[in-house]
């Protein structure tokens, strides 16, 4: 069987009186791709965000049920939310750079973890990253400049490759490719595809085509309720539940 | 009935794809029972306009392939969408194939026309047709109303015209045996059968992608058998 890398048990989310997620259950297997579809609006942000606490700083949101990481309880008192974030990285809808160099961009975080002790390592770790979320060689030559001057694209890789330097064990993408063109989001999933050899990686996506290539496992919401789960090829060619059928032919908005 | 796609030209292109397999059908059906009559009524007229309309079903199975292959590639159909459209191509690649063997008994007809006829032979032929043509349609039905349960039945009343076709078979030999004057014809005849045969084949491989189409599983259970002139040997 599958090493399962986050489980998630009977989760409700609730933002202030509204019942954001309803009863959620899920494994996450360990490097391999989870995509999570859904109609707008059915909770698939909303869970994301909830694995690696990131709803923590919403106002009035609360959490009952449980998620655990490697069968450790992310809620539980006394988790370090701070090193939870840099085991559990996050990849967003819109390139985030900070206004700082491409260089910057990536030391920031091993940085602030304390992850290196010589600038030399540091070089390295930067290097590695942007090698690794396939960046290197578009800007080598320019590692002192903004990385806010970069394509869409590529600011989109700058950010996994910022993700990826704190060395996490988990990725959360939340729309990564939702502003990008065919080319930059045939790179963005050749890089995904690539690192869930290392990674676990969790992604929402509105594309159904997208979710059918990259992920092994795909998750359906709808409005709030986790429909069906389960291998991605069975769930594009015979889904059980009829919601799933409807949403993923276009029959339901 | 499902409920319709919120883009309706879709609906319209699967509803197109579906006028198109009814039409093959209907047609490959009508060709199979002409040529059978061709050869029971001993009309050569009637033969060869069976060779002639046999370009229309090709001519579909074209237009149907061409419209499949632009729903894949701006469709991209997921799930039932997808089931319906692979089964649509698989089925019109079966119904083009079952419209060749009608045109194949039709043009032996022609041939056999200028021999005695042999026996009571062509009569066993016609009961064959008539079951292979019963298949054809019920198939085509279970793929209309997309009925799982009428799909496998198709798979299994395929038994009894290899039933028909083996006992046919010993017939002709037997005949053969007899009079080696009818060896000519006999050898059409057993063509004629084999040929009727496959179409039943065809329309049983058309059940087994309606009930994947339907259920999503591709059958797994064997069927049942009933041709054994593999195995048949006449002595005199
Ligand atoms: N910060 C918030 N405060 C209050 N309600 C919220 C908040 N964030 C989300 N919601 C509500 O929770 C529900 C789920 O939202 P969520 O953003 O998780 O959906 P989603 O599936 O990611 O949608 P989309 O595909 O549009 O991104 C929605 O009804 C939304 O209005
Ligand atoms: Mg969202």
């Amino acid at each position: 069987m599958n090493e399962i890398k986050i489980t998630a048990k009977n989760v409700n989310v609730f933002y202030g009186d509204k019942q954001a997620l309803k009863d959620i259950s899920i494994d996450i297997p360990a490097r391999q791709v989870t995509a999570l579809i859904g109609p707008s609006g059915c909770g698939k942000s909303t869970f994301l965000r909830s694995i690696n606490r990131m709803n923590d700083v919403i106002d009035g949101c609360r959490l009952e049920g449980e998620i655990k990481l490697d069968s450790e309880d992310i809620y539980a008192r006394g988790i370090d939310v701070v090193h939870l974030r840099a085991r559990i990285g996050m990849v967003f809808q819109k390139p985030n750079p900070f206004p700082k160099s491409i260089y910057d961009n990536i030391a920031y975080g091993p940085k602030i973890h304390g992850l290196t002790t010589s600038s030399a390592e540091m070089d390295d770790l930067v290097m590695g990253a942007l090698e690794k979320a396939g960046l290197i060689d578009e800007v080598r030559d320019r590692l002192d400049s903004p990385g806010t001057g970069l394509s869409g694209g590529q600011q989109q890789r700058l950010c996994i490759a910022r993700a990826i330097a704190v060395e996490p064990e988990v990725i959360l993408m939340d729309e990564p490719c939702s502003a990008l063109d065919p080319i930059a989001t045939a790179r963005i999933e050749e890089l995904i595809d690539e690192l869930k050899e290392n990674y676990t990686i969790v992604m929402v996506t509105h594309s159904m085509q997208q979710a059918a290539r990259v992920s092994q496992k795909t998750a359906f919401f709808h409005m709030g309720e986790l429909v069906e789960q389960g291998a991605t090829e069975d769930i594009f060619t015979r889904p059980q539940d009829e919601r799933t059928q409807a949403y993923i032919t276009g029959r339901i908005g | 009935m499902e409920q319709s796609h919120i883009v309706k030209s879709f609906d319209d292109e699967l509803k197109l794809i579906n006028t198109t397999l009814a039409e093959m059908g209907g047609m490959a059906e009508a060709q199979l029972t002409k040529a059978v009559r061709a050869l029971v009524t001993r009309d050569a007229d009637l033969a060869r306009e069976v060779v002639a309309e046999d370009s229309k079903i090709d001519a579909l199975e074209t237009e149907l392939d061409r419209d499949a292959i632009r729903i894949i590639a701006l469709r991209q159909p997921m799930a039932t969408d997808l089931r319906m459209v692979i089964t649509a191509l698989k089925t019109s690649a079966n119904l083009e194939r079952i419209g060749d063997y009608a045109k194949n008994v039709a043009k032996r007809t022609i041939t056999l026309i200028e021999m005695q006829p042999v026996g009571n032979t062509a009569h066993t032929i016609e009961r064959m047709a008539e079951l292979a043509q019963g298949l054809v349609g019920s198939v085509l039905d279970a793929y209309v109303k997309r009925d799982l349960a009428a799909a496998d039945d198709v798979r299994m009343r395929d038994e009894e015209i290899d039933q028909l076709h083996t006992s046919l078979f010993r017939e002709l030999l037997t005949h053969m045996m007899e009079d080696p004057h009818s060896i000519t014809a006999c050898t059409h005849l057993l063509f004629i059968a084999k040929n009727i045969e496959r179409i039943g084949d065809h329309a049983t491989n058309i059940a087994e992608y309606v009930h994947f189409m339907v259920s999503g599983e591709t059958p797994d259970d064997e069927r049942p058998k009933g041709d054994e002139t593999s195995q048949t040997i006449i002595t005199s």
